[in-house]
């Protein structure tokens, strides 16, 4: 399984290729419209990911992204306003820390900590938004399948 | 009137709840006044054969502490399930994994390897392990097989009731006996399965501490600074795991000046303590107004203040959070050889 992936340069996925489960939230505010506009202009992108829009990107509770992972994603993005920007004035900021903090947990845990990435993306970021899906997606596949079994 | 029957047993536990059972003062005599206590290694001398022996549900309460470890902790749970009409699960190790559960950062292997041969006191040059099965001259001889991991109670068997507490305290031993003895005695009805034998709250509500900000400057530990014993933990940059633990204990420690680690477990309908706490204690750092100035790498220095997330976190919590055990990554990146 994980040698297939190493292999595997394309995006999305070619017959028999692993391909990764991702799981995006976006915030309503800035990222859920970049991710918006992004299909609007029809920019083109891997489709093996999901997003949760939530009000805030504060909104995601660790507990969100560890039942993510127990329930088989094998990356999980956390899309936010820019710094300055948050709807909610400092949501983003604790959605920073909490993220930083929680990566150490999960390479405690023995997880790769790039399996959860923070990334800001704005309402006029499609092409942001585009890049960031590509470049995580394809960071997923080097890593390979999520590593816990049940 | 006919006694109730009880039964105590442990699993892999430090045997602080057998203890805590018979710390309950003159209430003990109720107890024997109440109940016979048909099975209970530490205090009487029924053998698990008698167990056997009872017919089903002949027990009506047994009290399980410690988690499950290994294939004897398994059975005798089984078991005890099987011969009684109410399971509790006693104290933070059945109800969580508890400070055994810990041990889920580590293989099986890893540990067996680490206690007979890497300890400063290991002599153990033919590295010898022992083995489940064993042909001696006198006949075969076996132990229980330790597991990968260690399990909650309910893991492995239904569980009625839920006493957490490193140990569960007196007043909620008293509370739940109280309860029993009203059942009993006058037909009251007993509350719903799967309660939970604590508050409903957080620790932070019964804290008799005051909090002004909720604010954290700096991280110390405890034996770093002077902790002042009127004032929030958190509030003077002592990590106290209040905010994400269920209230009940009558928070001890802190009218100890320890602060709280969070033996209580998780609050209602909340998956993960650890999670629970690591979301709050973020929060609550205070940068002031240049926040959007930082950098990712300054806010990790600010993180990295918190030395050692999941044991801080999760102490008594592992085996039963949202993940459960330490993983490994088939790709490793420090690329460590695997049997």
């Amino acid at each position: 399984m994980s040698n297939q992936a190493q292999t595997t340069s394309a995006p999305a996925a070619e017959a028999g290729a692993w391909e990764p489960n991702l799981l995006v939230f976006c915030c309503n505010w800035c990222s859920y419209a970049g991710a918006d506009l992004a299909g609007v202009s029809r920019l083109q992108m891997p489709t093996n990911f999901r997003v949760i829009r939530t009000m805030c990107s504060a909104r995601v509770d660790p507990e969100f992204v560890l039942r993510a992972f127990a329930k088989g994603a094998d990356g999980v993005l956390v899309l936010g306003c820019h710094p300055a920007d948050c709807h909610y004035i400092g949501g983003n900021y604790r959605t920073r820390r909490r993220i930083a903090l929680l990566r150490v947990l999960l390479e405690q845990y023995g997880f790769n900590p790039d399996r959860l990435k923070l990334e800001w993306v704005s309402a006029s970021e499609g092409l942001k938004f585009q890049a960031t899906i590509k470049e995580f997606n394809q960071k997923i596949i080097e890593l390979g399948p999520n590593p816990l079994e049940d | 009137m006919a006694k109730i029957r009880i039964a105590q047993y442990w699993g892999a536990g430090c045997g602080g709840c057998d203890v805590a059972l018979l710390d309950i003062d003159e209430k003990i005599l109720g107890v024997a006044e109440m109940a016979d206590i048909v099975f209970w290694p530490i205090a009487v001398d029924a053998k698990l054969k008698d167990v056997e022996a009872m017919p089903d549900g002949y027990i009506t309460a047994t009290f399980f502490n410690g988690a499950i470890r290994n294939s004897e902790n398994e059975h005798v749970a089984k078991l005890l399930r099987k011969k009684s009409q109410l399971v509790v699960s006693f104290g933070s190790c059945a109800c969580f994994g508890g400070i055994p559960g810990l041990a889920n950062m580590y293989t099986l292997k890893e540990i067996m390897d680490y206690v007979y041969t890497k300890t400063p006191s290991s002599d153990n040059v033919e590295r010898v392990f022992p083995t489940p099965h064993w042909k001696a001259p006198e006949g075969d001889l076996e132990i229980p097989v330790m597991y990968d991991q260690v399990f909650t109670l309910d893991h492995v068997i239904d569980v009625d009731y839920y006493m957490p507490g490193c140990p569960p305290t007196t007043n909620l031993i008293n509370e739940f006996l109280g309860i029993v003895e009203k059942h009993v005695k006058e037909g009251a009805p007993l509350p719903p399965k799967g309660s939970v034998i604590a508050s409903q709250k957080t620790l932070c509500d019964e804290c008799p501490r005051t909090r002004t900000v909720k604010k954290v400057d700096k991280i110390f530990m405890p034996y770093e600074i002077d902790i002042d014993p009127k004032k929030c933990m958190l509030e003077q940059g002592v990590i106290c795991l209040g905010p994400s633990t269920r209230a009940g204990c009558g928070a001890k420690c802190l009218e100890g000046n320890q602060p709280c680690r969070g033996c209580m477990g998780p609050t209602a309908d909340v998956l993960d303590q650890g999670g629970s706490m690591l979301s709050a204690l973020a929060s609550i750092f205070s940068i002031g107004n240049g926040e959007g100035l930082l950098n990712e790498d300054d806010i990790m220095e600010l993180m990295l203040q918190v030395k050692d997330p999941l044991g801080t976190f999760y102490s008594y919590t592992m085996p039963s959070s949202i993940i459960k055990r330490k993983v490994k990554e088939r790709k490793a990146t420090t690329a460590p050889k695997e049997a």
